[in-house]
């Protein structure tokens, strides 16, 4: 049961529990949800595998660094189809949300603002009119969306098809087709690679983030302390914050080891129009899309478990019915639900043609079942109620790495497609046994 | 139907102002008339028996109050004021709580989650106040079911006692004055019944008013004050329960037939 994502975080007591402490290995002790622990343990595994295909190169800075890059985008979207999906909906319109706003974010910055309001290229102002753009266009068609879903009570289902078939196009009306290039400086900083905080920045981050983690352990355990709850053994609590701050710095370290490609160095010192001293060298270290990542993540995993509106969520989710008679209005819940969703493809836009550098048509195209396939594989049941946002960016790290692994071992494209679809349909299987086995809802 | 003979018998013994009084209540679903002109009172500290046959109109009558329906004709009063009741968060506010017939929880939330749902406790921050509400969850279920010790489960894997006593301490927690009901013991064995009969009485002591949906005529006679029947959404009538058999009762179930000392 501690895949549900209210009580994942508080798990805290079973073992003082009155069917307690017998039989309980020594993951019950440390009170990690099993599904998560399975999900880091295929990761690893698919990892690993990898690494061995190809020589040793799958598991290296390099291959780390490009891979959360481009997990990026999916996995931001992914958060967001949790709560839909939580919801008993579906949005099939993720990907043509982030065209249409990827659109119109890049016209703004490329022809609008210089061309028709006058700010000549490389003005400051251009890169955050363009996100602001980007964000708004995606959340009015996710509130329109909701709204028709939510109020006119036509099934999420086919309000989203028939969005996935009129945005892109609409999008592609606006572009009159064509591909938009360049796209600001200031914007493409968050794509990715054009963008990255260095070594001491990135270690400095690293450092404030295990800091945040371990204070919000300590914290959590105090609170339950304070109102005299059971609490997890002290050691367990290390254990877990052990593992989060070497998590957390060996990835840090991971990027910090990934250096700047001598040529791009060059060009930087060039561009500034100084000589790049011989021997000189520079990592990646973090890069800014992937901060964004995990401020989505902070955020919605916040939303999720300590908001009204995750309770909400979860409640309708688990019982439409239910959640009407406590007097929550599940119309404007839905609508909140799906701006949300179309907020974070904005974000998402924003971060995809960042990294491209410029926006194409068929930007984002089949993401939806990227997007839906993460969330899916990260334990949200079609049948609501239950998943979580760690899940979920998780589901999508693993389908990127299979995705570019096979790519990286010279798997046919076909076959890519065709191991993707199998590796769907077999995690949904291995979760609806495990829920099975512990006598939960499927 | 001839009044009966003029004593004490057949009549509503309360004096004073009702907790609650429904007047002429009708409600009509796509032409089928589900509940047709019904009128009905509530006094502090009485049980009062809603019975009648599946579809009869109880239930419909009652989210009138509750607030899940939105009634076509008549008048609710609360405390002699008219009260208006749009949705389930007005009746909220005159402090009508219901217990519903499928308990409606969100099985897949924990006690605290479904006790608080739409009444989160929040901290100055505006976040959900997990700990507080878990202690205040801890409080009243030690008071209602000492038994209780599953917190952090979702409520899906509670026995059927135990779910009811979950529904039945959102209903008590936040100060009901009027409470509704929906067949209460339906999925609960001798014992957890003998609970709620229990727990009844000590709400009843309280002053509070219930209106008890039932289909066990021995939980009628032993629970109620008074009981109204009700047969294809019209009122068959109303007894004080101490002054019928559970045949009579029965009598006007079945087949409508209204005994001498009812009113």
């Amino acid at each position: 049961m501690a895949d549900q994502s209210q009580t994942a975080a508080t798990q805290a007591d079973t073992q003082a529990g009155p069917q307690s402490s017998s039989n309980k290995g020594f993951f019950s002790l440390l009170e990690i949800d099993m599904r998560l622990l399975g999900m880091v343990g295929a990761f690893i595994l698919i990892a690993l595998a990898f690494n061995m295909f190809t020589d040793g190169r799958f598991v290296t800075p390099r291959n780390i660094f490009n891979l959360t890059v481009q997990t990026v985008s999916v996995a931001i979207m992914a958060t967001g189809m949790v709560f839909v999906i939580v919801t008993r909906h579906i949005d099939l319109s993720v990907g043509a949300l982030l065209a249409i706003s990827s659109a119109i974010g890049a016209m703004m910055q490329a022809r609008w603002l210089p061309q028709i309001v006058g700010l000549d290229y490389g003005n400051p102002l251009i890169a955050p009119i363009a996100i602001v753009t980007c964000l708004a266009v995606g959340t009015l068609i996710g509130a329109f969306n909701g709204w028709l879903v939510g109020y006119q009570k036509i099934p999420a289902f086919i309000v989203t098809l028939g969005g996935l078939l009129i945005w892109r196009y609409v999008g592609w009306y606006v572009t009159d087709g064509q591909t938009i290039a360049p796209l600001d400086q200031t914007f493409t900083v968050l794509g990715g690679a054009e963008g990255t905080l260095g070594v001491t920045l990135s270690w400095a981050v690293g450092i404030l983030a295990s800091a945040f983690t371990i204070y919000a352990l300590w914290n959590a355990r105090n609170a339950r302390k304070n109102h005299g709850f059971p609490i997890k053994p002290l050691w367990a609590e290390v254990t877990i914050g052990g593992v989060a701050v070497v998590a957390i710095l060996g990835y840090i370290a991971t990027l910090n080891a990934y250096d700047i490609p001598v040529g791009k160095l060059k060009r930087l010192f060039e561009a500034r129009g100084e000589i790049m001293p011989a021997g000189y060298s520079e990592a990646y270290g973090l890069p800014i899309s992937v901060i964004i990542l995990i401020v989505v993540a902070i955020a919605m995993t916040l939303v999720a478990k300590k908001t009204r509106l995750g309770k909400y969520i979860f409640a309708t989710g688990g019982n439409p019915d239910a959640a009407e008679l406590s007097g929550i209005n599940t119309k404007l819940l839905t609508v909140k639900i799906f701006a949300l969703m179309g907020f974070l493809c904005g974000l998402s836009a924003v971060i995809a043609s960042a990294r491209l550098q410029s926006h194409a048509n068929d930007i984002g195209t089949l993401d939806e079942l990227r997007v839906i396939a993460a969330a899916v594989i990260g334990g949200t049941a079609l049948s609501g109620g239950i998943g979580t946002i760690h899940g979920a960016i998780l589901g999508a790290l693993i389908m990127q790495s299979l995705q570019s692994g096979m790519a990286m071992v010279g798997v046919d494209a076909p076959l890519q497609n065709i191991v993707v679809g199998s590796v769907l349909v077999f995690a949904v299987w291995i979760d609806i046994q495990y829920r099975k086995r512990l006598g939960m809802k499927i | 139907m001839e009044k009966s003979a003029d004593t004490t018998m057949g009549k509503n013994p309360n004096t004073g102002t009702p907790l609650v009084e429904l007047k002429d209540i009708s409600i009509s679903f796509g032409g089928i008339k589900a509940v047709d002109h019904v009128s009905i009172d509530l006094h502090p500290g009485e049980v009062v028996g809603l019975l009648g046959h599946n579809g009869a109109g109880k239930s419909t009558l009652i989210k009138c109050l509750s607030g899940a329906y939105q009634k076509d004709a008549g008048e609710v009063y609360i405390n002699g004021e008219k009260a208006e009741i749009r949705n389930t968060r007005d009746a909220r506010k005159y402090n009508v709580e219901t217990i519903y017939q499928t308990l409606a929880l969100a099985d897949n939330l924990d006690a605290a989650s479904n006790l608080f749902l739409g009444r989160e406790l929040v901290t100055p921050f505006g976040f959900v106040d997990e700990p507080a509400m878990e202690a205040e969850t801890r409080k009243i279920m030690g008071r209602l079911n000492p038994n209780f010790q599953k917190f952090k489960e979702p409520v899906s894997a509670l026995s059927g006692g135990q779910r009811q006593s979950v529904a039945i301490a959102r209903a008590v927690y936040f100060n009901a004055k009027i409470l509704i009901m929906d067949e209460p013991t339906a999925a609960l064995g001798p014992h957890e019944t003998q609970m709620v009969a229990e727990l009844i009485e000590e709400l009843k002591a309280q002053g509070l008013g219930i209106f008890l949906i039932e289909h066990d005529i021995h939980n009628v006679m032993r629970l109620c004050d008074r009981a109204m029947v009700m047969k294809n959404g019209q009122s068959v009538g109303t007894v004080n329960v101490g002054e019928v058999t559970d045949e009579d009762i029965l009598g006007m179930i079945i087949m409508g037939k209204k005994p001498p000392q009812a009113y």
